[in-house]
């Protein structure tokens, strides 16, 4: 009478069927297609590695990495410090903190593309509130994304406001699973506030302030609508990231064949780094003894 | 007893400068969309306007056509989580039941993938089969966003749920689909809770797949006021005010929702896009 274990199948396969239709198949096209010419009007044609070829040699591409991984590096480092900081605060025990959480969460829960729209206001050169609050405090008018070097700091700033809260969430988890007793022997051994955290917080959260920088370089990697919305990848290139060519090389410039291996290669960049994040959160596991797993 | 009133004080004090830049941005943006432009082009600025101009919400409505807009988001939204429960609920408790651990890594590997590598075949594909002009392109590339998210969300939420209440239903001779439908499926509600409101938000809020795969006719509102952005770059009361009505619905939901929220974010520390 017993019911197999194969039955369990039967509730997976409707997920298995959409999503070999909407992600897998896809992806073996996009695959495909990276080996192909293809554009609008012409007929397909095998062209072997040479996609592959022309982005070695292609300027703006190794233009274009270079300032994805700059970008990156900052909009992981910023939420990361101030993420941490801002989830040692909502520890703690206060009246309303349910919704001052709420209230702290809600920039990565907005919709990017309003938010964009008004950043864009805030950071206008003339009009904006941005230097209105920097000339009270007696520093001269900046550009900010209308410049080509304050652009990418700019718009971490954007993405660091936005993602701070989702680094604030991972680390409060955290906290929320350290056992209180080596605190309490601490206090007995009269360890400052500073000390308690470099020596216990701190190891004992490592794995899930790793997990918070897996998400956090993924989500930057890949970062678009922001970046889109507010400077379209410029002024003239100055923050175009891989993302935001490949968007123009595939749907402005209609080059699919093209497109297709700047996809292919900007996943394998990603799947890369994560790969290089995990083995450093392994590291940092056999280094602190992890008491729990966020992920 | 001194010390824990400076404790205090600098608690208040820290948590006030961690709200304040999402609550001066959110004032900031409501005070935008309130004033006319004489005010909203005035300096040194103005933060409270003596014009309140409620007519920049009344030219949302009637121009662009953000009525149809917004009906689009809601079918785009609506369909695509539907769809995504109907399959990723059963599949979540599949996974939980039978321990599939790997799967946790597909699914994290359709995270990693940029979202426009999707977007190139199935663009290809829905101009060939004449159906870009419709809402379905949108609808089925949303599933690559909504499924994993549910998925992954029903799959931590089943672990937490007891697998003895269902061995007992099977000793009773319950099929697979009774113990589905009558036990595990009743207790799960707050775990479809979790996931059916993260995965509106972050349907509701995808911008990227739109961009491509609507028309005129077809436009979700994030595609809406984007192009409202890139044409009418002047009228800042109007846009600030179309911001507002696009974000509104998901920011309401966050403080409503906001320990469900919380808690699915953490279960599966997931994002979606």
């Amino acid at each position: 009478m017993r019911t197999g274990v194969r039955s369990y199948w039967w509730f997976l396969a409707p997920a298995l069927v959409v999503v070999a239709g909407v992600i897998v198949i896809p992806w073996a096209f996009t695959l495909w297609m990276s080996v192909h010419e293809w554009k609008p009007g012409g007929a397909i044609a095998y062209v072997g590695p040479s996609n592959y070829a022309r982005l070695v040699s292609d300027p703006r591409f190794s233009e274009a990495l270079v300032r994805t991984l700059y970008y990156s590096a900052l909009a992981v480092f910023l939420p990361l410090v101030l993420g941490t900081l801002a989830a040692l605060a909502f520890h703690e025990q206060f009246p309303m903190r349910g919704f001052l959480r709420g209230v702290f969460v809600m920039p990565m829960m907005a919709t990017p593309v309003a938010i964009a729209v008004v950043w864009t206001m805030i950071f206008q050169p003339q009009l904006g509130v941005a230097n209105y609050l920097l000339s009270l405090i007696g520093i001269p008018p900046q550009l900010w994304v209308f410049a080509p070097n304050t652009v990418i700091p700019s718009l971490v700033l954007v993405e660091t406001w936005q993602w701070t809260p989702l680094v604030m969430l991972i680390v409060l988890g955290g906290l929320a699973a350290i056992p209180t007793e080596p605190y309490e022997g601490a206090q007995i051994d009269g360890a400052s506030a500073f000390q308690r955290f470099v020596h216990i917080t701190f190891p004992l959260i490592r794995p899930f302030l790793m997990v918070a920088v897996l998400l956090r370089l993924i989500d930057a990697l890949k970062s678009f609508d922001i970046i889109f919305a507010m400077t379209q990848g410029g002024p003239g290139n100055a923050s175009e990231t891989i993302n935001l060519y490949l968007y123009q090389t595939a749907f402005a410039y209609y080059d699919v064949g093209y497109g297709s291996a700047i996809a292919s290669v900007f996943f394998v960049i990603i799947v890369a780094l994560s790969l290089a994040a995990l083995w450093l959160r392994s590291r940092a596991a056999w280094m602190a003894e992890p008491v729990g797993d966020a992920s | 007893m001194k010390r824990g009133l400076l404790r205090s004080i600098g608690l208040v004090f820290s948590i006030l400068m961690l709200i304040s830049p999402a609550l001066l941005f959110f004032i900031w943006m409501l005070s935008l969309s309130l004033k006319y432009e004489i005010d909203n082009s005035a300096s040194p600025p103005i933060l409270i306007p003596t014009n309140v101009a409620w007519s920049n919400y009344v030219d949302v409505f009637n121009s662009n056509r953000f009525l149809l807009y917004f009906r689009n988001s809601l079918v785009v939204t609506g369909a695509a989580t539907l769809i995504a429960l109907l399959v990723g609920v059963p599949a979540g408790w599949a996974i939980a039941r039978l321990d599939a651990k790997k799967t946790a890594i597909v699914i994290m590997i359709a995270r990693m993938t940029p979202g426009l590598s999707f977007l190139i075949p199935m663009f290809l594909l829905f101009q060939w089969l004449g159906l870009l002009g419709t809402l379905v392109p949108q609808i089925v590339i949303h599933l690559v966003l909504t499924i994993p998210l549910v998925v992954w969300i029903m799959i931590s939420y089943f672990e937490t749920t007891p697998r003895e209440l269902e061995e007992a239903a099977v000793v009773d001779g319950a099929t697979r689909w009774q113990t589905f439908r009558m036990v595990a499926l009743p207790i799960a509600k707050p775990g479809i809770v979790v996931a059916a409101i993260l995965s509106v938000i972050f349907s509701w809020n995808n911008f990227v797949f739109g961009i491509v795969l609507s028309g005129r006719e077809t436009r979700t509102l994030p595609v809406a006021v984007y192009n409202m952005l890139s044409y009418d770059q002047i009228a800042w009361g109007p846009l600030a005010a179309a911001a507002i009505v696009v974000t509104l619905p998901v920011l309401l939901l966050t403080v409503i929702a906001q320990r469900q929220i919380v808690a699915g974010l953490t279960a599966g520390a997931v994002k979606g896009g």
